[in-house]
């Protein structure tokens, strides 16, 4: 299998997409130079500008545009460069593009794709490192997905343009020189499928993101201690697998649930939630959670850390646990 | 004004007026019976109507051609009609029933007839220019000649997209009429106070598209504006029309609107469009009783399209699950 960063994964998928169906598109800004990440590098070669489209510093109007674009049967791929941006159009995702179908009677679908990189990137600070993925989960009409790997970002990106619904495509930016195996050729992946990264019967740790390599990191460590963590990479937040989550907890009696965002009010509480009512009786531990402090992220190395969510702290609260 | 001996007015193609009329009052007689039902509690939702200002709705989308697109406002049931969209489906859809075009979960800010072009009234100010803009976009990606045309009040003008969306359209040279309904108000405030600068056509000016101002109650200066506009636009240059008219009502059926004086709004009926037209075409020769005939039928096709949505029934409970997103089923998962 070709081994490819996750930067590559994305742009081999989208290019394939392209070639694939002429509706295909992508907008956003500095496009034509590759994007922030090099995910658009040579890609306006192949393309030209109109498919490769460098928009305005105007992200309302570009995922508005984007909005109507759908509607008329095209096909984009938003670009907004950091989630962080997004910001500035929640009113043309929120309200347009992820209602749209269901306020006007299924008259129309928004298939679109807005690309929002998430995650701490080394001193990137307060407006260009959150992780907002949970209050997308929260909106009916979206769904999200929150690829872990190159294989994930190839075979994700893909679903999500053939997807009929608005998307958000959350690729973190601290994975993008991640280099993988990525299935050559035509893989497309499945919303709320989860992966198996890790069997075992001890401990059960859910994560997403960048987060699943703390995690698997961390199963490593507790491995040399004897506690036999299974790890699930949800890949996908809506929908997300909660089949995979139910029959692994339901083995292990324990669930650890890690992400990189803020914990209050961050999807791991609806997995957390989800898991309690369902498996009370089954629990072995109470349920647990790690996340960011509800803190901004800071631009100081040493600041940024405190937030960071480390392989040490996910090996405490599995062990943790298992000694309950 | 021409001169001569025949009336100024024979030169009208009074077949395509006499139309253009009917539209009107039928879209006069639409409101005016939804907002009765407002009042017997029928309609439950806020509905803004735009008795007042049909002239722009109708002399616009007469240039339309079918396959042309229009994104509408909170105030869309006349661009709605005019764009040929059926009474019945909008009356049902005000009133929550099955039939209505939205199924009932929509009512009157989100009315839609994607079958003849109309991409959608909407509920937020100003949302539906970026939402053009992307429509006209994908109307240039795939070489058509079809046209954009997106309805806004002054009061849009003063949120961040219409600086967007009018700059998206002139870096692209899309293919889009951009109508700015000028009534004076921003839901219930004189936009004037709330916007600094010379208004609407100046904005648009300022950022590259030319605008032509034109007297939004007189249907005939409309029709004559957007059908050059609308020519211009379809060879892929964006254009601005600021049609000019005022708001009748209050700014929803609820709102007497106390905030302005009888007399302005007594002066501002005299200067009702729907008379102004019958007034031309009745100079131009087409008899009173052929114009009140076309009132009066009006009327009865939405007493009747009133009386059918009443008779209606509800939307199917199931339905409040259909059309959500094609993953993640809510009736398996919400509990």
């Amino acid at each position: 299998m070709p081994v490819m960063t996750y930067m590559e994964a994305s742009r081999q998928a989208l290019a394939e997409e392209m070639r694939r169906d002429p509706m295909v598109w992508a907008v956003g800004e500095d496009l034509g130079r590759g994007g922030v990440f090099g995910q658009y590098r040579g890609l306006i070669d192949e393309f030209g500008a109109d498919r490769i489209s460098d928009a305005p510093i105007s992200e309302s109007c570009i995922l508005g545009a984007a909005v109507g674009a759908a509607m008329m049967g095209t096909r984009p791929v938003v670009e907004m460069r950091f989630s962080d941006f997004a910001l500035c159009a929640v009113d043309e995702l929120v309200n347009q593009a992820a209602k749209a179908r269901y306020m006007f009677g299924g008259q129309t679908r928004v298939p679109l794709v807005v690309r929002e990189p998430i995650g701490m990137w080394r001193s990137s600070a307060a407006q260009h490192s959150q992780s907002l993925e949970a209050w997308y989960a929260h909106i009916p009409g979206l769904v999200v997905a929150v690829p872990a790997t190159p294989a994930d970002n190839k075979a994700l990106l893909k679903a999500a343009i053939r997807c009929d619904d608005p998307v958000v495509y959350m690729e973190h930016k601290g994975l993008w020189p991640l280099e993988g195996e990525v299935p050559a050729g035509d893989v497309v992946g499945e919303f709320g499928k989860a992966r198996l990264v890790r069997e075992g019967g001890d401990v059960t740790i859910v994560s997403w993101s960048a987060a699943v390599h703390t995690v698997a990191e961390a199963a490593v460590r507790l491995a040399e201690e004897g506690i036999d963590a299974e790890v699930i990479d949800l890949r996908t937040l809506w929908p997300w697998d909660q089949g995979a989550v139910l029959g692994s907890v339901g083995r292990t009696g324990r669930l650890l649930v890690v992400q990189e965002a803020v914990a209050v009010a961050g999807f791991g509480a609806e997995v957390a939630a989800f898991v309690a009512e369902r498996l009370h009786k089954a629990l072995k531990a109470p349920v647990k959670r790690l996340g960011a402090p509800r803190i901004p992220i800071s631009y100081a190395p040493v600041l940024e850390d405190e937030v960071r969510v480390r392989t040490e702290a996910v090996v405490a609260a599995a062990r943790g646990l298992v000694e309950y | 004004m021409p001169s001569g001996e025949s009336s100024p007015a024979t030169n009208l193609d009074v077949n395509r007026h006499l139309a253009q009329f009917r539209q009107m009052c039928r879209i006069r007689e639409f409101e005016k019976a939804a907002i009765k039902a407002a009042n017997e509690r029928l309609v439950l939702g806020a509905i803004h109507p735009s008795i007042g200002q049909e002239a722009i709705a109708v002399g616009v989308c007469s240039n339309l051609r079918r396959d042309d697109i229009i994104l509408s406002t909170h105030r869309g049931h006349g661009h709605t009609m005019a764009k040929g969209a059926d009474a019945l489906a909008m009356m049902r859809e005000l009133f929550g029933r099955a039939g209505g075009y939205s199924q009932g979960k929509g009512g009157s800010m989100h009315i839609a007839d994607f079958s003849v072009g109309m991409l959608g009234a909407n509920g937020v100010v100003a949302a539906n220019i970026n939402i053009a803009a992307g429509a006209a976009h994908a109307i240039r990606l795939k070489g058509e000649d079809r046209v954009v045309v997106c309805f806004f009040g002054d009061g849009a003008i003063n949120r961040g997209p219409f600086l967007e969306g009018l700059n998206w359209a002139g870096v692209f040279r899309l293919p889009i009429l951009f109508v700015c309904e000028d009534n004076g108000f921003a839901a219930t405030t004189r936009t004037h106070a709330m916007t600094a600068g010379d208004g609407p056509a100046a904005r648009a000016e300022a950022l590259g598209i030319k605008a032509e101002i034109v007297d939004g109650n007189d249907l005939f200066a409309v029709d004559a504006a957007a059908r050059e506009l609308i020519g211009i636009v379809r060879k892929g240059t964006p254009r601005f029309l600021l049609a000019r008219t005022y708001r009748l009502t209050g700014h929803t059926s609820a709102d007497t609107a106390p905030y302005r004086p009888q007399e302005e709004v007594a002066e501002r009926w005299l200067n009702d469009p729907i008379d102004n037209c019958r007034g031309v075409l009745e100079r131009a020769g087409v008899a009173a009783a052929e114009l009140a005939a076309i009132a009066r039928g009006a009327e009865d096709e939405m007493r009747q399209a009133y009386e059918m949505a009443r008779d209606s029934a509800w939307p199917a409970r199931e339905l409040a699950y259909a059309d959500v997103q094609d993953v993640g089923d809510p009736r398996e998962v919400a509990f």
